[in-house]
């Protein structure tokens, strides 16, 4: 059993971690794991970044194939694709946010982690919306760039 | 009573902060309503001076009189039983206007066929109207679009159909019961409610798609018919249809993905829930949504489970215990903790009355959610026209639903003559199902199919 099936929370363990230089140039970060009937990424991705065997298959991210352009972060049924990019000692990261408020951009926001814990203050940089949803990027500490996975504002 | 065009009367009494709709026969004790989608009998009251009437599904109309019935109710001395009745005709009548439905309606209307749909729910979409989130799937079942919008899609296909002539719709209507026809058609008695009022028609039909949905399961333990304890689809549909928040703190029971989708859309209603717990050693829903609780700091906690909901007249707390591997309480694990609200979301059964009365062969499938109608690979039961599709066939996904629906429609086409490309579309249903089924989330269904499949050949040899 995986600890995950019995606390919800996944451990960098489960996931395959870009490597420094890819984090540099920006990928999507998928956090899909288990063989569920889905595949919307997939038809989602201008360069074929991201496959699947099957439709029940976990997606699979070619980090260098990616080109961080976001169309997949949007398109994710189960909120689970995160764009990351690190700039120097600081991390851009983009989610799905579907609650109230919606901040804007400049505010300073409380930066969650996998279990809801408040890890650090990142600011918002952009803002975009795409079927209800809002795809917000925040800019964070590089150190929380794989842990930083939620915002409350 | 004040209330919003669009409230339910159990809607708007809630809004208003009256949970108790009705009492218990025997004891007098307070029930909320507990399905909110007019499948359970905890919130019959009065109307106008008629008895039982399901206030959930039930409008909120100027000046209506609303009362708590007294134990038993009187039958008025009305004269609603020697109205005229109007009688129709049709191909297919489909029952239920949810997603297998729909899709089965809109499937055989396009081949050609002459189809009535009707449904007891005074909105199209049946359980999709509360569906607030985006779907799984691939672009076939029109993944990553949210089940309310499937709704509205689906709805705009039937209208465009209905301009032709070929799909008539009859909402807020209840098929109360069906009957031997003539040369083979069944026959149906439908109560179609007007303000509060009724007109009861006879339709006749030459086959029939019974996509009736599920209910929710309740769960067995001390207080759970305590206003405030409601199937986790229940407050789902107070939220999400109609706007009302169903109370302050939540405790979810169940954590399958009705569980852990309705505990985030409480979450988003800016309600607490204080923690989802689950009987079972594992999370049973994606661990996509419950990553999406947890980021929100919402506790899952496997192996717990509720034993207890206390208050006066509602629900004011809850007894949660651990349990050991035998899924037995731990002794001194009690814990109690406050909350106005329990959901359950403890699994589904499929709604099979109507089958029961045509006669089809029913037995007990367990992965299936319960009795269910034995079907073929066309969905068609053991009694010749008699289609099933969706949770009524045995529970799973809305997508799944869709798909069965679409092969109901085609099949029940085929079977009266009726053939645009309908077996190859048939064909490339059934592809799309077993794909949809192929992965560990679909083996519950792909067992009870199996089990159904067995059944039926046993039947018939």
């Amino acid at each position: 059993m995986h600890s995950y099936e019995k606390d919800g929370i996944l451990t960098l363990e489960d996931l395959v971690i870009p490597t420094k230089k890819q984090l540099e140039k920006g990928v999507a970060f998928i956090e899909c794991i288990q063989e569920i009937p889905c595949n919307p990424c997939v038809d989602s991705c201008p360069v074929g970044a991201i496959s699947m065997k099957n439709i029940n298959a976990p997606p699979i991210v070619d980090y260098d194939k990616c080109i961080a352009c976001g169309q997949c972060i949007g398109i994710c049924p189960g909120l689970a694709i995160f764009l990351i990019k690190t700039k120097g000692d600081k991390v851009f990261i983009t989610l799905q946010y579907e609650f109230l408020p919606i901040p804007i951009v400049g505010n300073k926001v409380k930066a969650l982690n996998r279990k809801g814990e408040v890890v650090d203050t990142a600011i918002v940089k952009r803002i975009a919306k795409k079927d209800k949803t809002f795809i917000i990027t925040i800019e964070a500490n590089k150190d929380f760039a794989m842990e930083i996975r939620n915002i409350r504002v | 009573m004040d209330g919003l065009k669009g409230d339910s009367i159990a809607s708007a009494l809630h809004a208003q902060g009256i949970k108790t709709l009705t009492k218990s026969l025997r004891y007098d004790l307070p029930r909320g309503f507990f399905c909110g989608i007019g499948k359970c009998s905890s919130c019959l009251m009065r109307v106008n001076g008629i008895p039982n009437i399901r206030t959930c599904i039930a409008p909120l109309l100027e000046g209506v009189k609303v009362e708590i019935q007294d134990k038993l109710p009187d039958i008025p001395d009305a004269k609603f039983q020697s109205k005229p009745k109007k009688i129709v005709s049709v191909d297919i009548l489909v029952v239920g206007a949810g997603p297998a439905g729909l899709s089965a309606a809109i499937e055989a209307a396009k081949q050609g066929t002459k189809v009535l749909i009707a449904d007891e729910n005074l909105q199209i979409g049946g359980q999709l109207i509360k569906q607030t989130h985006k779907f799984f799937g691939s672009k076939y079942e029109k993944a990553g679009t949210r089940g309310i919008q499937i709704a509205v899609d689906l709805e705009k296909e039937l209208k465009e159909l209905e301009k032709s002539g070929n799909i008539d719709l009859m909402l807020n209507s209840t098929v109360i019961g069906c009957y031997e026809g003539k040369k083979g058609k069944h026959k149906f008695a439908i109560i179609k409610r007007k303000n509060y009022d009724s007109i009861l028609y006879e339709v006749e039909s030459r086959t029939v798609v019974i996509a009736t949905g599920a209910m929710e399961n309740m769960l067995l333990f001390t207080g759970n018919d305590l206003p405030g304890v409601y199937g986790a689809g229940a407050v789902q549909t107070l939220m999400n249809v109609f706007g009302v928040k169903p109370g302050n703190k939540v405790i979810m029971v169940g954590a399958g993905n009705v569980g852990l989708i309705v505990s985030y859309q409480l979450l988003q209603a800016g309600i607490i829930v204080d923690r989802v717990v689950e009987a079972a050693p594992i999370i049973g829903g994606y661990h996509v949504h419950a990553a999406k609780l947890r980021r929100y700091g919402v506790p899952i906690l496997t192996s717990h489970s509720i034993i207890e909901a206390y208050g006066k007249d509602k629900v004011e707390g809850v007894v949660i215990v651990k349990l050991d591997k035998n899924w037995q309480p731990i002794k001194g694990s009690k814990e109690k903790v406050a909350c106005d609200t329990v959901c359950l979301a403890v699994g589904l059964t499929p709604s099979t009355r109507l089958l029961y009365q045509f006669g089809v062969n029913m037995e007990f499938v367990p992965e299936a959610g319960g009795f269910v109608a034995l079907h073929d690979d066309s969905m068609q039961t053991t009694v010749k026209g008699v289609f099933v599709a969706g949770d009524s066939s045995g529970i799973e996904e809305a997508s799944t639903a869709m798909v069965e629906g679409k092969i109901a429609g085609v099949s029940a086409s085929l079977l009266l003559g009726f053939n645009k490309n309908a077996k190859d579309l048939k064909k490339q249903y059934k592809k799309e199902l077993d794909r949809l089924r192929a992965g560990p989330f679909g083996e519950k269904p792909r067992i009870a199919k199996r089990k159904i499949d067995k059944l039926l050949e046993k039947k018939n040899a």
